[in-house]
C-alpha cells in the first residue's frame, strides 16, 4: 500500500507542474490578447523575412 | 464603406485595398523595393505640418513606452484597424521603413506597438506613416497625460487557475474518504490525505480569497456589511474549522467545498468583470482636444503642446482645427462649427474682434486668435471643474444583493448563536459543530453567484446588440431608471442622413439636368463645408468634371467654372438673387449657373427612423424629456412625437444641461440621460445611466456608462425592459439559493453535517444557481429578440 504514498506525490508535482506552466503562460501574457495570434498564425512570415534578408543582402552587394 | 473599391472588387477598408495594390500591382517580392520610397498613397492636404509637434523632444517623452537612446518602443491606439488585412499590413511596417524594427498589433485592443530605431526614423515619421496608408493613430491630449491604460485580468486568471488547481487535487483526495464506508480507510491514509489538502488549501486561502476578505474588512471599517461579508465569514469558519478537524483528528474538514467556494465565486468576478477593450467609456475634453496649436512668436510659427498655452498667445487655427481656449478673433474670417459643444448644426459666422469659445472647429481658411484665457478654464473645460466630475460614480447606489446580505448575515448568526445555545446545554463540542456548520452551509455561494451570472450574461446580450455597458452594475441601475432625457442633436437626429431636396424657382419649374448635377457635385467636392458634403453625396454623377478659378468665400459661398460654365453655390446674397424671405425651418443653398438662378437646395435634419415608436413605448412607462443646445425653430415637429411640450427644451447650454438633470435627481427621480456630444457630458455625468450614442462605437463619445451604436436606437426600450428583467432573475434566483439554505441549515442546526453533505450541496447550489440564471436570461433575451 505504501507504493500509493509515493504515486501519489508524483502525481500531485506533475499537476503542480501543469499548474507551473499555467502561471508562466499568464504571467508572459499569452491571455493578454486572445484574437490577434489566431489570425497572425496565417501570415507566411518565416519566407517573407528570409526573403528580407536575401533582398537586402543583394542591395548590399 | 462600398465606396472603396478597385475595379469591381470592393474592399472593407483602406488597408485591405492597399493590400491588394501592393500584392497586385507587384508580385510579392518586388514589394520590398518600396521601402526606397515610404509615402505609398498620395498624402492628405495639411499632414505635412499637422504632426509637427511630434518633433519636440517633450511630446515624444511623454508619447514613448521605453527608449534606451537606440531603440524606441510607442503604443497608439488605431481606431480605424477592423480586419485581419489590417493586422497583416501594420505588423509588416518594417518592410515599408526599414527604420521599424518590429510592430505588433493588439487587435481586440485596436493597438499598435512599434518598436523603431532612433537615428533612423523619427516618431513623427512612423506617425505619418501611418496616417498615409490608412491608421491615423489617436493622439491627444489625454494620450499624453496617461498612458494608454490596460487593465488586464493576469492575477484574477492567476487566482482562478491556483483555486481551480486546489479544489481539484482536493476533492480528489477527498474521495477516498468518502467512499470509505464505515472507517474502512486506514489512519495513515487519512492523515496523509488531510496534510495534503491543508496543503493545497494554503495558497487559496492566503492569496485566492484575499481580495473577499479585504473588501470585507473594509465594508466593516465604514460600518456596513456588503455581500462580501457574509462571504468571508464563510471562508474563514470552513478554513478554520477544517484545519481544526484535520489537525486534530476529529474530520476530515471540509477543504474541498472551501476550495470550490472560492474558485466558483472567482469564476463569477471573471464573467462579471467582461469589459469592452477597444471602447473608452473615460473620454473628456481632453481626448478630444489636439495636443498641440501653432503659436505665433515673434513672426515665427511654432507649433506648442496645448499645456504650454498662456493667455495673451498669438494662434494659428486652420480648416477643421479647434479652438482650443477661449480666444479673440485677431485676423481671419472665421466659420465656426460648434455642434460638438452647443449642439447648434450650423456654422457660425465670426468677426475679427469677436469672441471664440473653445471646443469650436473653424471650418475655411486660416485664422489668428489671442487666447484669453487657460485651456482649464475655458468654457467648456469649465463643465469638468464641475463637481460632478470629483465624485465617484460607484458608490452612488448600493447593489440588490448588498443590501440583502446585511440582513442576510444578522440572520445567519442569529440562527448559528441560536443552535448553538441549544446544544450548549447538552454537549460544548456539538454546540462549536452546531455553529460553524450553520456558517458554513449559510455561506452565501449561490447568493453570491447570481448578480454575477445575471449581469455578466446580460451584459454580453447588450453587446452583441451593439449596446455596450461599462461594467455589470450598470444593468442594475438602468433597471430602476424613471426618467429619460433626450438630447436633440445627433441623438433623435442623424447627423449623416440628411433630407435633401432641390426645389427649382425657373418659371418652367424645369428640374437640374444630369451635366447640371454632375457639374455642382465637381464643384462642392472641393469644400470641406458640411453643407457642400451633404450636397456632394446627395447628387448622381461622376463628380470629376475639371474645374477652374475655385474659390471658396467662407460664411458666403463657393464658386468655380466647370465644363465652361461659372457656377455659384452659397448664401443668397451670394448668389445675388432675390427670393421672397420666408421663415423657414430649414436651411437653403441655392445655386446659380453660367449667371442663371436655378434655385436652391433644401437641407433638412431628419431624425432617426424609429424615433416616434420609441418615443410611443418609451412614453407609458417613463417621463421624458429633451435638452436641445438648438434653436426653438423644430420644437413643432418634435411636439408630435412628445406628450407634454413643455419637457421640451430648447437653447440649453452644457451647465443647463446638468443642473437639468440635477434638479431631476433632488427631486428623486432615476434619471437616464441619452446624448452623444461633448455639450451633454455634464449630464451624462450627472445622470444615474448616462448613455452616448455613438455613429461609430470607436469614434469619440464623451465619458459615459454605456455607449450605443446608433444603428440600434430602435431597440432602446427593449433595452430598459431586458434590465428590468435581468434584475427578476436575480430575485428568483436569490429565492432559490434561500431554498438550499434552509435546507442545509435544518441539517447544520442538528450538528450533524458531513463533509459529505457539504461537498455535494455546496457545488449542486451554485452549479444550478449559475445554470439557472444565464439560462433564463438567455431565454427571455431570444424571445426578446435580442439573441
Amino acid at each position: 500500500m505504501s507504493a500509493i504514498f509515493i504515486l501519489i506525490t508524483a502525481s500531485l508535482l506533475v499537476a503542480i507542474g501543469f499548474l507551473i506552466a499555467f502561471l508562466w503562460a499568464v504571467k508572459s501574457g499569452q491571455f493578454e490578447d486572445k484574437y490577434t495570434p489566431s489570425v497572425r498564425i496565417f501570415f507566411d512570415d518565416k519566407k517573407t523575412s528570409s526573403e528580407n534578408v536575401d533582398d537586402k543582402e543583394s542591395k548590399e552587394n | 464603406m462600398s465606396d472603396i473599391y478597385i475595379g469591381d472588387k470592393v474592399f472593407c477598408c483602406n488597408g485591405c485595398k492597399l493590400v491588394y495594390e501592393l500584392l497586385s500591382a507587384k508580385d510579392l517580392c518586388a514589394y520590398y523595393a518600396l521601402s526606397q520610397k515610404p509615402g505609398i498613397s498620395p498624402q492628405e492636404a495639411g499632414i505635412s505640418t499637422k504632426y509637427e509637434y511630434l518633433d519636440d523632444p517633450q511630446v515624444i517623452l511623454q508619447l514613448r513606452d521605453f527608449s534606451d537612446g537606440k531603440i524606441s518602443k510607442v503604443t497608439f491606439k488605431t481606431p480605424s484597424m477592423h480586419c485581419s488585412s489590417c493586422i497583416w499590413l501594420l505588423e509588416n511596417l518594417y518592410k515599408v521603413n526599414s527604420g521599424i524594427i518590429s510592430s505588433q498589433v493588439n487587435f481586440l485592443r485596436k493597438e499598435v506597438s512599434i518598436t523603431y530605431q532612433e537615428g533612423k526614423v523619427t516618431l513623427r515619421a512612423v506617425v505619418e506613416l501611418l496616417v498615409s496608408i490608412g491608421y491615423e493613430p489617436e493622439i491627444n491630449l489625454a494620450s499624453l497625460q496617461q498612458k494608454i491604460y490596460s487593465e488586464s485580468n493576469k492575477d484574477l486568471y492567476i487566482k482562478i487557475g491556483i483555486a481551480g488547481f486546489a479544489f481539484g487535487n482536493i476533492m480528489l483526495f477527498s474521495l477516498p474518504d468518502y467512499l470509505a464506508v464505515d472507517g474502512t480507510l486506514s489512519s495513515d491514509f487519512k492523515k496523509f490525505f488531510g496534510y495534503l489538502n491543508i496543503l493545497l488549501a494554503l495558497p487559496v486561502f492566503f492569496y485566492s480569497s484575499m481580495d473577499y476578505l479585504k473588501s470585507a474588512m473594509n465594508g466593516l471599517k465604514q460600518k456596513s456589511i456588503n455581500m462580501d461579508v457574509p462571504i468571508s465569514l464563510g471562508i474563514i469558519t470552513l478554513f478554520m474549522r477544517s484545519l481544526y478537524d484535520i489537525l486534530s483528528s476529529t474530520g476530515s474538514g471540509f477543504m474541498d467545498s472551501f476550495a470550490g467556494l472560492v474558485f466558483f465565486l472567482l469564476i463569477g468576478k471573471l464573467f462579471q468583470k467582461k469589459t469592452y477593450e477597444s471602447l473608452s467609456f473615460e473620454r473628456d475634453y481632453r481626448s478630444y482636444f489636439p495636443v498641440s496649436v501653432m503659436r505665433i512668436h515673434e513672426v515665427r510659427e511654432k507649433a506648442v503642446s496645448i499645456e504650454d498655452l498662456a493667455i495673451n498667445d498669438r494662434i494659428i487655427i486652420r480648416n477643421q482645427e479647434l479652438v482650443p481656449a477661449d480666444a479673440v478673433l485677431i485676423k481671419g474670417k472665421g466659420m465656426i462649427d460648434y455642434s460638438f459643444v452647443t449642439g447648434e448644426s450650423e456654422p457660425v459666422e465670426k468677426n475679427s474682434g469677436d469672441m471664440l469659445y473653445a471646443g469650436g472647429k473653424q471650418i475655411g481658411s486660416a485664422i489668428e486668435l489671442e487666447i484669453i484665457k487657460d485651456v482649464s478654464q475655458s468654457y467648456l473645460t469649465q463643465l469638468w471643474n464641475n463637481e460632478t466630475f470629483s465624485k465617484s460614480s460607484e458608490s452612488r447606489m448600493t447593489s440588490l444583493a448588498n443590501k440583502i446580505s446585511k440582513y442576510f448575515t444578522l440572520i445567519v448568526i442569529a440562527i448559528a448563536s441560536l443552535s448553538a445555545i441549544y446544544w450548549l446545554l447538552t454537549d460544548i463540542y456539538l454546540a462549536l459543530n452546531a455553529f460553524t456548520a450553520v456558517l458554513i452551509v449559510a455561506c452565501p455561494c449561490a447568493l453570491a453567484l447570481s448578480t454575477p451570472f445575471t449581469l455578466g450574461n446580460t451584459l454580453r446580450i447588450f453587446g452583441r446588440n451593439n449596446f455596450y455597458l461599462k461594467n455589470a452594475s450598470v444593468v442594475e441601475r438602468l433597471a430602476k431608471i424613471d426618467t429619460i432625457v433626450f438630447d436633440k442633436t445627433g441623438t433623435l437626429t442623424q447627423s449623416w442622413d440628411t433630407k435633401i431636396q432641390f426645389v427649382s424657382t425657373a418659371a418652367d419649374g424645369m428640374k437640374l439636368t444630369a451635366q447640371e448635377k454632375n457639374q455642382i457635385k465637381s464643384l462642392v467636392r472641393h469644400s470641406t463645408h458640411p453643407l457642400s458634403q451633404y450636397i456632394f453625396m446627395e447628387l448622381e454623377g461622376s463628380g470629376d468634371l475639371s474645374l477652374q478659378h475655385f474659390q471658396e468665400f467662407p460664411g458666403e459661398g463657393i464658386t468655380g467654372t466647370v465644363d465652361g460654365d461659372k457656377i455659384k453655390i452659397g448664401s443668397q446674397n451670394f448668389i445675388a438673387h432675390k427670393v421672397q424671405p420666408e421663415a423657414l425651418p430649414f436651411t437653403r443653398v441655392h445655386v446659380s449657373i453660367a449667371n442663371k438662378y436655378k434655385g436652391y437646395f433644401k437641407i433638412v435634419n431628419t431624425y432617426r427612423k424609429d424615433l416616434g415608436k420609441v418615443i410611443e413605448s418609451l412614453q407609458k412607462q417613463y417621463d421624458l424629456a429633451l435638452l436641445s443646445g438648438d434653436n426653438i425653430s423644430e420644437k413643432k415637429n418634435l411636439g408630435k412625437y412628445f406628450k407634454y411640450e413643455n419637457k421640451l427644451h430648447f437653447n440649453q447650454t452644457p451647465f443647463d444641461k446638468l443642473n437639468y438633470i440635477k434638479h431631476l435627481k433632488d427631486s428623486g427621480k432615476q434619471v437616464v440621460m441619452i446624448g452623444d456630444g461633448l455639450n451633454d457630458a455634464g449630464a451624462l455625468k450627472q445622470s444615474d445611466v448616462g448613455i452616448s450614442i455613438s455613429e461609430d462605437i470607436n469614434a469619440f463619445s464623451p465619458a459615459s456608462d454605456g455607449i450605443l451604436d446608433a444603428k440600434k436606437f430602435g431597440r432602446l426600450p427593449d433595452f430598459f425592459a431586458f434590465s428590468k428583467k435581468s434584475v427578476k432573475v436575480i430575485i428568483i434566483s436569490f429565492i432559490i439559493s434561500f431554498l438550499y439554505n434552509i435546507i442545509g441549515l435544518s441539517i447544520a442546526a442538528q450538528g450533524t453535517l458531513s463533509p459529505l453533505i457539504a461537498a455535494i450541496l455546496m457545488p449542486i447550489s451554485s452549479v444550478s444557481v449559475i445554470i439557472f440564471t444565464s439560462g433564463v436570461t438567455s431565454g427571455i433575451a431570444r424571445r426578446m429578440g435580442l439573441l
